[in-house]
């Protein structure tokens, strides 16, 4: 009988240039044929819009947390996921999106308005500032080598391929 | 007469780059408002630029966007540049046409295929075309090979098609090998017909909203992403260093995304203005294949963006082929600047459209002041005139077709919202 479960996952992105999520889609050049048999995307806001948030085994995550309703959503997005990584340098480090914790006072000053129009938080933070982080894919765009082993090592620990 | 009262709200719009809403308001029969909102967190670059070494720039500011952060790229170095006084040489200059070719390539196709053709085929995603249709699985199968090929041309010029690492102030870290350029020749070629195929499919759309309006790009003979003046409607408006002078900041409280207009008058930007104002320019074998496409321009239908984005990838395409034929490309490495405190402009064409970096720098070459505008910042204001003009000929409709039809309209756009949502307002101490 041959195997038609299918790793549920989803692909989320808070504050940063996204681009991870191009260099996801440019993977799928290569990749797209065994993905679509293997993946279940119930989540990916660059790829359709019915997208739901209910199981996920995988949650890929990209960008910095700006504001608590990004705090907010990410928790969520933890407490249905059986597992949460860390996508490029925003999510793993904070960094560059997190340039703001380090202004000075003066440049703080100017920008406050928008902070308090738009209910930022006080301070950016990287993934794992706010919750468990299970693994984590560096780099500014996310190193793809690493992507694809955390992708087929998750493939194997769902059972999806041997 | 039957007056009809609603508003509605689409809370997050799929199926483009970054984060954006909108909220429109219909009171007695008449739209009060449609208001495009990017929601997309502001990472403050124009604020983190001050301070540092200007040749860090052009890489910092790459990571506003990353879809076309080539476009950011190369606008940020031609801002260093052009402040420091240096002329690139013939083959740097030629390697960012290239570097640039790629990113049209790879970018206009990601729009295209994988967020506009959904739309087309009555789906909702690309990955669900059906693979025993023969149309469906043509396109499905063109889509991933059109974006590869602008993918490794990118990577063969520049480094990487994302944050490019090859391209500097001064030139190039890196020449292109020639043993590998014929593969990348080929695989552009075996690309055309996929790329004429897409044409016709934008040429044979059926969704239309017209809208007249200004129009603004830089405009060159041959067509150029890089270089030109920029022109509207009624001709020469000014050179690059001057574009700003004609720009008025608009500001929508809702948004994270500062809106623009030109000479006080709403304008759109991007490919539809780019082959209205200058489709005689571009590549000749582009223009007799694709000129079955081409007779729809001057067009004031927005949905003709995606058509002259599809027939951009063939312009990219075609240059591509006939630079890498020909050009033979020698060990270069990139030139010194020198430092000196003074200011300057770079303006590109970036897919979405005009793309605009202003530096001001020190003796020490340390930066002061930093000033980048967006294509889709200068579109905020254009989407919510097509929006509210489309529910206004539609009010009748289900608000589901409308939610459809106005996130249809905003796609046809291409907008951009990790672009548009960088920066503040900077008042200018110079």
């Amino acid at each position: 009988m041959p195997n038609h479960k299918k790793l549920k996952i989803g692909w989320f992105s808070f504050t940063c240039c996204e681009d991870s999520t191009i260099l996801f889609t440019e993977l799928m050049n290569d990749h797209w044929q065994e993905w679509v048999k293997v993946l279940d995307v119930r989540h990916a806001k660059v790829l359709q819009s019915d997208n739901v948030l209910d199981e996920l085994d995988v949650a890929f995550v990209e960008g910095a947390i700006s504001a608590p309703d990004q705090e907010k959503k990410l928790k969520e997005i933890r407490q249905k996921s059986k597992k949460l990584i860390a996508i490029g340098a925003c999510a793993v480090t904070g960094m560059p999106s997190a340039q703001r914790n380090e202004f000075p006072e003066e440049i703080r000053e100017e920008i406050n308005f928008l902070i308090e129009r738009f209910h930022y938080g006080d301070k950016v933070k990287r993934l794992d500032e706010v919750v468990k982080v299970d693994d984590k894919v560096p780099g500014c765009p996310m190193n793809e080598k690493k992507f694809l082993e955390v992708l087929e090592q998750a493939l194997k620990e769902f059972g999806i391929v041997n | 007469m039957h007056l009809v009262n609603f508003d509605f709200t689409l809370d997050e719009v799929t199926k483009v780059e970054g984060s954006a809403g909108l909220e429109v308001k219909v009171k007695d029969g008449k739209v009060e408002y449609a208001k495009f909102k990017i929601q997309d967190y502001k990472r403050f670059y124009t604020q983190a630029m001050r301070g540092k070494p200007v040749a860090a720039i052009p890489q910092l500011l790459s990571r506003i966007c990353g879809t076309c952060s080539i476009a950011h790229l190369i606008a940020s170095i031609e801002a260093v540049e052009k402040t420091l006084g240096f002329e690139p040489s013939e083959q740097t200059k030629i390697l960012r046409t290239l570097t640039y070719h790629g990113l049209i390539i790879r970018d206009h196709a990601l729009h295209l295929y994988i967020f506009v053709l959904p739309d087309l085929f009555g789906k909702d995603s690309l990955l669900e075309f059906d693979d025993n249709d023969k149309v469906q699985h043509q396109l499905l199968h063109d889509a991933f090979a059109v974006k590869a090929a602008g993918n490794h041309l990118a990577i063969l010029v520049a480094g990487r098609s994302v944050h490019a690492p090859y391209p500097v102030a001064g030139g190039f870290l890196h020449t292109p090998e020639q043993s590998k350029i014929p593969d990348v020749i080929k695989e552009l070629e075996e690309i055309r017909p996929a790329v004429l195929r897409l044409i016709k499919v934008y040429a044979e759309s059926p969704f239309v909203l017209e809208r007249e309006t200004n129009y603004l790009a830089l405009k060159a003979n041959p067509f150029s992403y890089l270089e030109g003046q920029l022109y509207d409607n009624d001709g020469l408006v000014a050179e690059e260093s001057g574009f700003r002078d004609h720009l008025e900041h608009v500001v929508k409280p809702y948004s994270q995304a500062s809106a623009y207009t030109f000479e006080g008058k709403p304008y759109r930007v991007g490919a539809l203005a780019r082959l209205n104002l200058n489709k005689e320019a571009l590549h000749p074998r582009t223009r007799e294949d694709a000129g079955f496409a081409l007779k729809f321009f001057p067009s004031d239908n927005i949905y003709h963006n995606n058509l002259a984005q599809a027939i951009e990838i063939l312009h990219s395409v075609d240059e591509s082929i006939d630079i890498l034929k020909s050009f033979k490309f020698k060990e270069e490495k990139p030139q010194k600047l020198e430092m000196k405190a003074a200011s300057g402009v770079g303006v590109v064409e970036a897919p979405r459209g005009t793309l605009y970096h202003k530096l001001v720098v020190d003796e020490k070459g340390v930066v002061e002041e930093g000033e980048v505008i967006v294509p889709t910042g200068q579109n905020q204001i254009a989407i919510e005139l097509d929006i509210a003009r489309y529910i206004q000929e539609n009010l009748d409709k289900p608000k589901e077709e409308l939610r459809r039809g106005c996130e249809q309209i905003i796609r046809a756009y291409d907008p951009c919202m990790s672009c548009a949502s960088h920066f503040l307002k900077v008042k200018w101490i110079k």
